[in-house]
């Protein structure tokens, strides 16, 4: 059976969803056959899957220096 | 069939005992792996480094005292979390209470498409530009710049990887929620560090845009 086509406008909406695993193999497959075809769709499916790797690298928030030991201490003085 | 705990939750378990019988040092241990979680969570709602380590403070404090009422019906962390991300809201309804439910901590046109501002092809981001410091800078301020019902969202299932289910216990929203504004503030954050649009990722380098008009 040939996949249904689909359009770029429902292919953003389920791109965070298809990065995420989050969506049917039915809809998996129609994606993938659009991107084969797409440069836009592609660009932004790579885009959004580096911010994914750049947000989740853990570097953006750092604990401040000295975080531990302050939480610590309060927790020492608990009664 | 019966799950055999892993070593780590059993020893999770275990140490929640010792603290209950009274071993405070156990709650260091308890709490420790998850002193990062605990503080990007507050700073993803208060904004401010000294007002988020307060209200990883008062978490902390807090799930200490109420460690009685923890049944174990989610994991220890998402207790945790969901303590400090209530911390974090009560914090920011102290200190603006005007403020409270603005407009500005709605979803806006939630429904609606989002339509990405450029079709800017990133080449796969070489794993040493994550090591620069403005690359992480330009990271921070972009999810700094987001409306905080996608800030929240994005920090705690992209930069703590949390799933879905522990994300809808922590911020008390919907499945399809969580599903809909991750979407969208992956797709807001794309559009503020595509290269191109403020410079190329790496200097001296022509940056080559796909437009489609």
């Amino acid at each position: 059976m040939p996949t249904i086509e689909i359009s770029c406008v429902e292919v953003w909406r389920e791109i965070s969803n298809y990065l995420d695993n989050e969506i049917s193999a039915e809809l998996r497959e129609r994606m993938e056959a659009h991107f084969k075809g797409c440069a836009h769709c592609t660009a932004v499916l790579d885009g959004t899957r580096n911010v994914v790797k750049l947000v989740g690298d853990g570097k953006a928030f750092q604990i401040p220096d000295g975080f531990s030991k302050r939480l610590y201490r309060k927790v020492q003085k608990l009664p | 069939m019966s799950v055999t705990p892993s070593p780590w939750r059993r020893n999770e378990a275990e140490l929640i005992e010792s603290v209950r019988g009274g071993d405070r040092e156990a709650f260091y241990d308890l709490v420790r792996p998850y002193e990062r979680m605990i503080y990007a969570t507050a700073i993803s709602v208060v904004k401010n480094t000294a007002d988020a380590e307060e209200v990883a403070q008062e978490a902390v404090l807090k799930a200490f005292s109420g460690l009685s009422g923890f049944r174990g019906e989610a994991k220890f962390s998402t207790w945790l979390l969901q303590i400090t991300y209530n911390e974090a809201k009560m914090k920011l309804r102290k200190a603006r209470p005007n403020l409270y439910e603005s407009l500005d901590d709605q979803p806006q046109n939630e429904e609606g498409d989002f339509w990405p501002k450029d079709f800017a092809d990133w080449r796969p981001i070489p794993s040493e530009l994550l090591e620069q410091n403005e690359i992480r800078q330009a990271v921070h301020d972009a999810i700094d710049s987001l409306s905080p019902c996608y800030r929240e969202v994005l920090v705690l299932r992209d930069v703590q990887q949390l799933s879905i289910k522990e994300t809808t216990t922590i911020l008390g929203i919907s499945e399809g929620n969580v599903k809909t504004r991750l979407h969208r503030a992956r797709l807001l954050l794309r559009d503020s560090l595509a290269p191109g649009i403020d410079g190329c990722w790496i200097k001296g380098q022509a940056y080559k845009k796909v437009r489609p008009w």
